[in-house]
């Protein structure tokens, strides 16, 4: 489903990407982590195309990301993605926040678009907030609805940037209650991510990236038990100290 | 010294009901043209295409350099010289005070735009939404309501302003005050009854823009 094929990225002198490679097979629930500034936001959002690359190749569903003839907002429209700062709008309800993509990109009218978004909202526990606007709900609520924004599109596979790192510790199970849901329903996910109990529970692989670069890329079970790299085995005792 | 008569201000309302229609259209026609304009002025700034970028930066930059009453008196002299015909006070006003305006709504805009964190842009480009889509429904929609108080106080300055039209002659309400007010030898009387109607429609739009910043404001 998603190949990422020697992707490097430059900001000037700066390498941010270096070589990196992986893929993500269809219905699988692939798991990136590493310390921050290892470059794994940056390869999400190179997989959608809203981050360029200078190198390599990323191919989604068989459609090259950067090749400059390919219709970029066409392929966005078949790959959800969710963000760290949930990125609701603000000047919209959360029914208009389900329905907008569905009506000006997929060409859905108001109404199909609306009752898909009440079932994805029912889906997500939040069917009684359709009309409230987003400043109006919690952390872990406005993450939800961001997630049943992107379902709405009825996408191919789903991108997940950080999704618990800016929510409060009591919300952080309500998102991820919604995740693994849906990758147990064996929706194709790409999650940045430090929530190793998720990795571990759904993930069948998890990538570890440092300094932009792809140190390990192992079966989800062989990344716990027997890190590969010092690198690794570092960053695991770090984050599952506490 | 004489002493105030007021009794003036009662034969004067017809004329002065007339110039302030004016006055109102100008200042209706020339928020409307000058927000729209302005936006289109905003994304020429802000487009990655240089020419257009720079071609929209220095129209803003020669508009809020010259004093707006020197825009009014060149237009009007220098429309009837290009093309031969004069245009009337009143038409040349309207374009001029729209012309004008958007440079300065365009620079409101701008920093609306730029208000609008860069994650709203790649959440609405995520879901498949082209840059004009994007722009309409996503950034232009919390820039106008972050920019809200700043495009209506804006708006109340053009009101305010239209009276420089009475450097082209044009018959707004303030040159009914003073046709009035000269022709009924009372010219201070007229004064004050035009200061006291701009008080009162600005002051009242003020309030107005309180009341309207409550209803759209984005809530956070």
């Amino acid at each position: 489903m998603i190949e990422i094929r020697n992707v490097s990225k430059w900001y000037g002198q700066t390498q941010v990407l270096a070589n990196a490679s992986t893929h993500v097979a269809k219905g699988e629930v692939v798991v990136v982590c590493g310390p921050s500034g290892s470059g794994k936001s940056t390869l999400i959002k190179c997989v959608n195309g809203l981050e360029p690359f200078t190198e390599g190749t990323i191919t989604v569903d068989g459609v090259s990301v950067g090749d400059p003839k390919t219709d970029l907002p066409r392929l966005r429209a078949r790959v959800g993605m969710v963000f760290q700062h949930f990125e609701l709008f603000p000047h919209m309800s959360v029914e208009q926040n389900l329905a907008l993509a569905q009506v000006k990109v997929l060409g859905r009218s108001k109404e199909e678009a609306l009752a898909r978004g009440a079932v994805l909202l029912d889906r997500v526990g939040l069917r009684d907030h359709a009309t409230k606007f987003p400043g109006q709900l919690s952390g872990g609520q406005q993450q939800r609805v961001a997630i049943a924004r992107a379902l709405a599109m009825d996408p191919i596979c789903l991108l997940f940037d950080e999704p618990t790192s800016a929510l409060d510790p009591e919300m952080i199970g309500e998102v991820l209650d919604v995740m693994v849901e849906l990758a147990q329903e064996g929706m194709t996910m790409m999650c940045v991510t430090h929530e190793m109990g998720f990795a571990r529970k759904v993930a069948r692989r998890v990538v570890f990236m440092d300094h932009g670069e792809i140190v390990e890329d192992a079966p989800t079970g062989a990344f716990f038990d027997a890190p590969a790299s010092e690198r690794a085995k570092t960053f695991l005792s770090r984050i599952l100290r506490h | 010294m004489g002493e105030f008569d007021f009794s003036v201000w009662g034969p004067s309302l017809p004329f002065i009901r007339d110039g302030l229609l004016f006055t109102l259209r100008l200042t209706l026609v020339a928020m409307t043209g000058g927000i729209v304009i302005g936006t289109l002025l905003a994304l020429a700034r802000l487009s990655p295409i240089a020419p257009l970028s720079r071609v929209a930066g220095a129209y803003v930059d020669l508009m809020r350099s010259i004093p707006l009453v020197l825009v009014i008196l060149w237009f009007f002299l220098i429309i009837p010289f290009l093309t031969g015909s004069p245009v009337g006070a009143e038409t040349s006003a309207i374009i001029t005070f729209t012309a004008f305006e958007a440079a300065f709504y365009c620079e409101i805009m701008r920093s609306g735009i730029q208000s609008v964190p860069r994650g709203q842009l790649n959440a609405a480009q995520a879901l498949g939404l082209g840059r004009a889509q994007t722009m309409v429904h996503v950034i232009l929609p919390q820039a106008m309501r972050n920019m809200l108080p700043v495009l209506l106080t804006q708006t109340i300055v053009l009101f305010q302003d239209t009276s420089l039209v009475y450097a082209i002659g044009a018959k707004d309400m303030l040159k009914a005050a003073d046709v009035v007010g000269k022709n009924y030898n009372r010219p201070v009387e007229m004064i004050v009854l035009s200061a006291l109607i701009y008080f009162a429609i600005c002051f009242g739009l003020s309030l107005a823009v309180k009341q309207l910043q409550k209803r759209v404001a984005i809530i956070r």
